[in-house]
């Protein structure tokens, strides 16, 4: 058994950052990291993902993108060696393939239990991410047994699935470039889309993310938005991190020939159906990313920023006049699904009453308990705490609280 | 990026605070927002029949209203019946659009947009081989429901188009009909 201050459990981005402020405020500590440093970006990602985000904005406390080409998109073994530089640049303590089995109170401590052996701390920071687990819906056990499943889990790269038609379920980022990607590489390719939100790669010359920085909707506030629940579900932008592709919306898909449906509702004795909804879901998306382009071109107009090619307006998504509502999974024309249904964060370890009835982590802005805190979450504090250019404020706000709480109990 | 809200009250007749309120005792006791909604129907002669609708439970508990509701429907004549009453169909489009109206006027209340005028057209496509059994490949049901809108307020084109688009994310009936549902029919 061993006693440290505070013990940080995963060694991603979030984590580092918190090891970071940590040191610099002088709180001993350890991070717990179950495989190696960036390990989910290095084994648990699909071969051809880029980071959303470019290069320059992968910010971190005390450090930041100095190669060559700050306006690129890191792939998995860039950014894995981002990160491990990183840690190396901090000289964090991690400890390596500790694969943490349960955090419980022990009085006014909490007690981590590990395959090395168990630590008992003041403080614990969670930071394993939002995207632990792909998650699956229900459905998936209704699929016959005859049709391939991979999950944002197991999907690697187009040499892995059978020849034939493939069904993707999901149209955020991962779903939209699963897609391409096997429709590129000859498959047929379904997908079913519910809510998504189109965003175009750049916008008036720019990357969208620099919008997104510079223009402050990246900084807003958990207090400034009116229903919270429903910010931290907004899924992710129709993206990809790709200089060469402009856009990867349902509009680009469907020029390359992947047919889009609604959600994916019901599968029902081998039918699979999908929801007569995809003309409303095409409609709120061309509605919000053209909310959010009259923002950025009212920022601008406002800042008088220089050198801005004029406003644009996106072409409506084209929405087929009868998209399909139901498709035999037993005829052999699907062969394959690909669930890219999102992730969720996977806190099983975490043996404390800190959920709520549909296992969703309470937590004010990152603090969850009396010593526990977590980072890394949709919208936890700021619109970009989950980014890696987010992690960095939270982790600083976070070691603020840890030790303003270290010195209450002290007193 | 956030819905714009205007100076001037307004109002659609719609208690926007209640609704809050009761998202607010729903989350605290999930349970009180289970309801279940009946209707009794009554065969009357050939196509003809009445529906009646009082008793429903919710909040924990039966309620009976002060009136009892009736709805009768029947065929038109080309189908050889006396053209009493709407058909069931036809009742069903006027549920979707009292439905996404309803629904439209509360968002607006909510997103403080004047509503004027609204008014809208539920269309129904249907080829009569499915019910009549003449064709496997075609369905009973509409082939097809357009719904067309024409909304007098005070907000933009883009305003109006997203209160349409979230009555209809928020709609019981558009959700019935856009997606399946297990249906359980038994004889007592």
């Amino acid at each position: 058994m061993r006693h440290i201050s505070t013990v940080i459990i995963g060694a991603g981005q979030a984590g580092l950052a918190m090891s970071k402020c940590l040191s610099d405020r002088s709180v001993a500590h350890v991070v717990l990291e179950r495989g190696e440093v960036a390990q989910s970006w290095m084994k648990d990602r699909w071969d051809s993902l880029r980071l959303l985000t470019p290069n320059w904005q992968s910010r971190l406390p005390g450090y930041g993108f100095k190669g060559p080409d700050p306006d690129g998109y890191m792939n998995m073994s860039q950014i894995t060696r981002y990160l491990r530089d990183y840690a190396h640049v901090i000289n964090a303590s991690v400890e390596e393939h500790t694969t943490v089995h349960s955090v419980t109170s022990h009085g006014n401590s909490s007690l981590v239990r590990t395959n090395k052996g168990d630590w008992i701390c003041d403080h614990v920071v969670v930071a394993s991410g939002a995207c632990a687990r792909p998650k699956l819906p229900q459905l998936a056990d209704a699929v016959p047994e005859s049709v391939t499943q991979l999950s944002l889990g197991t999907y690697k790269s187009p040499d892995q699935v059978a020849k034939g038609g493939v069904l993707v379920v999901g149209g955020s980022a991962s779903g939209v470039q699963i897609a391409a990607e096997l429709s590129n590489a000859g498959h047929a390719v379904t997908l079913a889309v519910g809510e998504h939100i189109r965003a175009p790669r750049r916008y008036r010359g720019r990357d969208i993310q620099w919008w997104m920085d510079r223009s402050g909707v990246l900084d807003v506030r958990v207090k400034d938005v009116d229903d919270i629940d429903r910010a931290r579900r907004v899924p992710s932008f129709q993206l990809m991190g790709d200089p060469g592709v402009d856009s990867i919306d349902l509009n680009t898909l469907q020029a390359m020939g992947i047919v889009i449906t609604g959600r994916l509702a019901a599968i029902q004795d081998g039918m699979a159906q999908f929801s007569g909804s995809l003309a409303n879901h095409c409609t709120m998306s061309d509605l919000k990313i053209g909310r959010l382009l009259r923002h950025f071109d009212d920022w601008a107009n406002r800042m008088g920023i220089p050198d801005l090619p004029d406003a644009q307006q996106l072409a409506p998504t084209s929405v087929p006049n009868s998209p399909y509502l139901m498709s035999d999974l037993n005829d052999g024309a699907i062969r394959t699904i690909v669930w890219a249904t999102g992730y969720s964060p996977g806190f099983s370890w975490l043996k404390l009453p800190v959920f709520d009835p549909k296992g969703m982590l309470i937590h004010d802005q990152g603090v969850v308990a009396s010593g526990v805190y977590v980072l890394g979450l949709p919208f936890m504090r700021r619109r970009k705490s989950a980014l890696i250019d987010g992690v960095g404020g939270d982790a600083q706000a976070l070691s603020d609280h840890l030790i303003a709480n270290r010195n209450r109990r002290a007193a | 990026m956030t819905t714009q809200t205007q100076d001037k009250p307004v109002s659609n007749g719609v208690d926007t605070e209640a609704l809050i309120g009761a998202r607010g005792a729903f989350a605290e006791m999930p349970e009180a927002a289970s309801f279940t909604f009946r209707s009794t129907c009554d065969w009357v002669d050939g196509s003809e029949s009445r529906s009646t609708i009082n008793g429903y439970f919710g909040l924990g508990e039966e309620h009976t209203r002060k009136q009892t509701f009736s709805i009768s429907s029947d065929h038109p004549e080309v189908f050889a019946a006396r053209d009493s009453a709407p058909t069931p169909p036809e009742i069903a489009l006027s549920a979707l659009a009292s439905c996404l109206t309803g629904g439209i006027a509360a968002v607006a209340q909510h997103r403080g947009i004047q509503l004027h005028d609204v008014q809208c057209v539920v269309e129904g496509d249907m080829d009569m081989r499915g019910i009549l059994g003449m064709d496997p490949d075609i369905r009973n049901g509409f082939s097809a429901v357009r719904v067309t809108f024409a909304i007098d307020a005070d907000a933009s084109d883009d305003d109006i188009r997203a209160l349409v688009a979230q009555s209809q994310k928020r709609s019981t009936v558009f959700d019935l009909m856009t997606n399946p549902t297990n249906v359980h029919v038994a004889v007592a």
